[in-house]
C-alpha cells in the first residue's frame, strides 16, 4: 500500500484526501497536505476553514469520514489510534484556547509534560518523582517563566499561559508540535518574541502553527497553506499566498 | 529512615492528625482496659463501640475523598465497596458461628436452614477460613471497581452521568441483597456473630483491640492515600480532574490513572466496612442505600475535598452531630440539619473546614507562593523605581 505511494516514505505528517462531516457540514473536504521533517508551516484561513478539525484529526480527538493520516514516513495510521497514543507517538499539541493546569505551579506543568515513560507504574515509583530542578527550569528560562515557577498556573497572565503551554510541549520533546493560535490575545512585543522562539524551537523540531494574525505569518518566514471550506485554497511562500487572488477573496469577502 | 521518608510526605495538618490518632488508638482501648469506671478517663465501652464506628466511616471517607477530591471522580455509590467489605467480615464471623446458631447446623448459617436450604452455597466456600475472608475483604470490592471502572473510565463516562451509574450500582445491589435467594441473610443480613478468630466479638478485650486495629487502619489507610497523592502519580490525577483530556494529549492513559486510583479507594472502603462489621454485630442491605454513599459525600465536602485529613475529620464531625441529633427530642430534625450543614458549607466554606484552616495556616506562615510572588516583584519594581530616581 506504500509502495503504491512512493512521496508517502519522506512526508514526517501526510493527510491525503481527508473528509470529516458535523451533522451533514462538512468540515473538511479532501484536504490533503504533507509536511516534511524539520518543516516549519503555517495554516491559515477564515473563520470555519477547518484549521481546528485538521488538528482535531491529526491528534486522534476527530475520526475522519474517508482519507489517509499517516505519521513518520507512513509508519503509523493516525486514524487507528486514539490520542493517548498518538501523543506518545510524538506528536504534540497546543490548544487555542490556552490549556494549563491551573492548580499546579508552573514548574509541576512542565514537570508533568516532561518526556519519559507515562505509565502510572512509572508516576508512583518512576523518575519523574526525582527530577532534577534544571531540567525543568531550562524550558522555564527559555519560555521566560523562570520567575514564575512556583506561582499556581491558573494565576499567570493569558500571554504567560500561552508560553506555558509551548514550554510543556518543548518538554515534551515531540517529534512535530501542532500550534493553534499561539499569539491569541498577546501584545506586540510578546508576538514577536513567540515568533523568536517558535523559530528557534523549529531548529529541532517540525512546526504546524495555525494563526490568523498575518505579521506574525510573516515573522514565521516559512511555507504558508491557506485553507478554505475544508480544503486548500493555496499554498507556498507568504508572499505567493498574499497575493492569490482567492486568499484575497476569501479574507475580504465578495 | 522510613519514619524520615514518612515524615517528608506529610504537611502541619497531616502531622497533628497522625499524633492525635496514635495518641486516640493507644489511649482510648487501654483506658477501657486498665482503668476503674470511676476515672475521669474512663472510656466506657459503648463509647469506644461509637468511636470505632466513627474511625471506620473516616477511612471510608479518606477512601472517597481520594477518588472525587484529586481525581475528580465523584462516586455516589461508594458505601457499596463498604458494605462488600462489611459482607465479606459478615460471612466469615457467621461461619464461625457454627453449630451455637439456633438451629446448632455446623456448616448451614440459620438462615440458610431456616429457608430450608440443603448445601452451602459455592461463593460461601472459604470463608470458615479468615485469611481467605481477608483476601475478599479487599478483592470483592476491588474487583467490583476495577470492572465497573474499566467499562465506564475506557467509555469516558464523565461528571455527573458517572456518578449516576455509581448510584445505580449501589442501588442495584441494595436490591439485590434484599433478595432471600441471593443468599446474604436477605432484608436481615447477617448477624449474631459469636468469635473473630476465637475471640468472643462481645468481650471487651475483643472490642479494645478491634478499636485499636481500626484507628490503625485509618494510620495506614491516610499514609497510603497521602504517599499517591504527593508522588507524580497525585499530581497526574490532579491534572486529570482539572483538564482531563490535556492530560490525554500529553501523552497519560487516563483510564488507567483512574481505574487504579479507584481500584484502591474501593478496596480501602471494603477495609473500613469489614472493620464497621464486627463492631456494630450487624450487616444488612440497607448499608448499599444510596442515601449512604451521599452521606459520605457530605462528610468529605464540609471536611474539605483533596486534603484526606478533612475526609477523616469530616467523617467524625458530622457523624459526632448525627449521633448528638438522633437521640433525643431534636431526632426528626437530623436531616435538614445534615442538609443546612451541606448547603452552608458549599456557600460559606468552599474548601471545606481543613481546606479552609490549611489556607489561613498558608497565610500565616507566608508561605503562600502568591504572596512570596507578590512581594518579591514589589521589591524588585522598588529597586528599579529607586535606580530611576538616583539616575533621574
Amino acid at each position: 500500500m506504500v509502495d503504491e505511494k512512493p512521496h508517502v516514505t519522506q512526508a514526517l505528517l501526510y493527510l491525503d484526501g481527508v473528509s470529516v462531516s458535523f451533522d451533514g457540514y462538512r468540515a473538511i473536504r479532501g484536504l490533503s497536505i504533507y509536511i516534511e521533517p524539520g518543516e516549519m508551516r503555517a495554516i491559515i484561513g477564515p473563520n470555519g476553514a477547518g484549521k481546528t478539525t485538521m488538528m482535531d484529526i491529526i491528534t486522534g480527538k476527530t475520526r475522519p469520514d474517508e482519507g489517509e493520516v499517516l505519521f513518520d514516513a507512513g509508519k503509523y495510521d493516525l486514524t487507528k489510534l486514539d490520542e493517548t497514543a498518538i501523543a506518545e507517538l510524538g506528536i504534540g499539541r497546543k490548544f487555542q484556547k490556552p490549556t494549563v493546569f491551573e492548580s499546579h505551579t508552573v514548574a509541576d506543568n512542565i514537570l508533568l509534560a516532561l518526556k519519559g515513560p507515562r505509565t502510572a507504574r512509572a508516576s508512583l515509583f518512576g523518575w519523574r518523582n526525582n527530577v532534577e530542578r534544571e531540567k525543568i527550569d531550562e524550558v522555564l528560562t527559555t519560555t521566560g517563566l523562570l520567575d514564575h515557577r512556583d506561582r499556581p498556573a491558573g494565576v499567570i497572565s493569558h500571554g504567560q499561559k500561552q508560553w506555558l503551554e509551548i514550554g510543556m510541549l518543548l518538554a515534551q520533546d515531540p517529534a512535530i508540535m501542532l500550534v493553534d493560535e499561539p499569539v491569541a490575545g498577546m501584545t506586540d512585543a510578546e508576538t514577536e518574541q513567540t515568533a523568536a522562539l517558535l523559530k528557534d524551537i523549529n531548529k529541532s523540531h517540525s512546526v504546524i502553527v495555525v494563526e490568523h494574525d498575518m505579521a506574525f505569518v510573516r515573522a514565521l518566514d516559512c511555507k504558508v497553506t491557506c485553507l478554505h471550506e475544508g480544503s486548500v485554497l493555496s499554498e507556498g511562500s507568504i508572499d505567493k499566498v498574499a497575493g492569490d487572488d482567492r486568499v484575497i477573496e476569501v479574507y475580504l469577502g465578495r | 529512615m522510613i519514619t524520615k521518608y514518612i515524615v517528608s510526605r506529610l504537611d502541619g495538618m497531616g502531622l497533628i492528625f497522625l499524633a492525635v490518632m496514635a495518641a486516640v488508638a493507644v489511649f482510648v482501648p487501654l483506658s477501657n482496659l486498665l482503668l476503674p469506671p470511676t476515672s475521669v478517663f474512663y472510656v466506657p465501652t459503648y463509647l469506644m463501640a461509637l468511636i470505632g464506628k466513627y474511625l471506620c466511616y473516616a477511612i471510608l471517607a479518606v477512601s472517597l475523598d481520594l477518588v472525587w477530591g484529586y481525581c475528580g471522580i465523584l462516586s455516589l455509590g461508594h458505601g457499596a465497596f463498604f458494605a462488600l467489605g462489611g459482607y465479606a467480615m459478615g460471612m466469615y464471623l457467621m461461619r464461625q458461628i457454627g453449630t451455637r446458631g439456633v438451629y446448632a447446623n455446623p456448616i448451614l448459617p440459620d438462615f440458610m436452614v431456616f429457608l430450608n436450604w440443603k448445601e452451602l452455597p459455592w461463593f460461601w466456600y472459604g470463608f470458615d477460613m479468615f485469611p481467605f475472608a481477608l483476601l475478599m475483604i479487599f478483592l470483592v470490592p476491588g474487583a467490583l471497581a476495577f470492572v465497573f471502572g474499566w467499562l465506564a473510565f475506557r467509555s469516558r463516562v464523565t461528571g455527573v452521568y458517572l456518578s449516576i451509574i455509581t448510584q445505580a450500582m449501589t442501588y442495584a445491589l441494595l436490591l439485590a441483597f434484599f433478595r432471600n435467594d441471593m443468599g446474604f441473610g436477605g432484608n436481615n443480613g447477617l448477624t449474631d456473630f459469636k468469635d473473630i478468630l476465637g475471640f468472643n466479638v462481645q468481650a471487651q478485650g475483643t472490642r479494645a483491640t478491634l478499636f485499636f486495629l481500626t484507628a490503625l487502619s485509618l494510620i495506614l489507610s491516610y499514609l497510603l492515600a497521602r504517599w499517591m497523592v504527593t508522588t507524580s502519580f497525585g499530581k497526574i490525577i490532579v491534572a486529570i480532574r482539572d483538564a482531563e483530556s490535556r492530560t490525554r494529549f500529553l501523552g497519560f492513559r487516563v483510564e488507567h490513572f483512574k481505574l487504579l486510583v479507584f481500584t484502591v479507594s474501593a478496596a480501602m472502603a471494603g477495609l473500613a466496612g469489614a472493620l464497621y462489621v464486627p463492631q456494630v454485630g450487624i450487616i444488612n442491605p440497607s448499608e448499599f442505600s444510596p442515601a449512604n454513599s451521599i452521606e459520605a459525600v457530605i462528610w468529605v465536602a464540609v471536611g474539605g475535598r483533596g486534603t484526606l485529613v478533612g475526609a477523616a475529620v469530616g467523617a467524625i464531625l458530622v457523624n459526632f452531630l448525627k449521633t448528638v441529633f438522633t437521640s433525643g427530642f431534636l431526632a426528626p430534625y437530623w436531616l435538614f440539619l445534615l442538609g443546612a450543614i451541606f448547603v452552608i458549607v458549599t456557600l460559606a466554606v468552599p474548601k471545606g473546614i481543613i481546606g479552609t484552616l490549611n489556607g489561613y495556616y498558608e497565610r500565616w506562615r507566608g508561605n503562600d507562593a502568591e504572596a512570596r510572588w507578590h512581594r518579591k516583584s514589589a521589591e524588585a519594581s522598588n529597586e528599579t523605581e529607586a535606580g530611576a530616581k538616583i539616575h533621574g
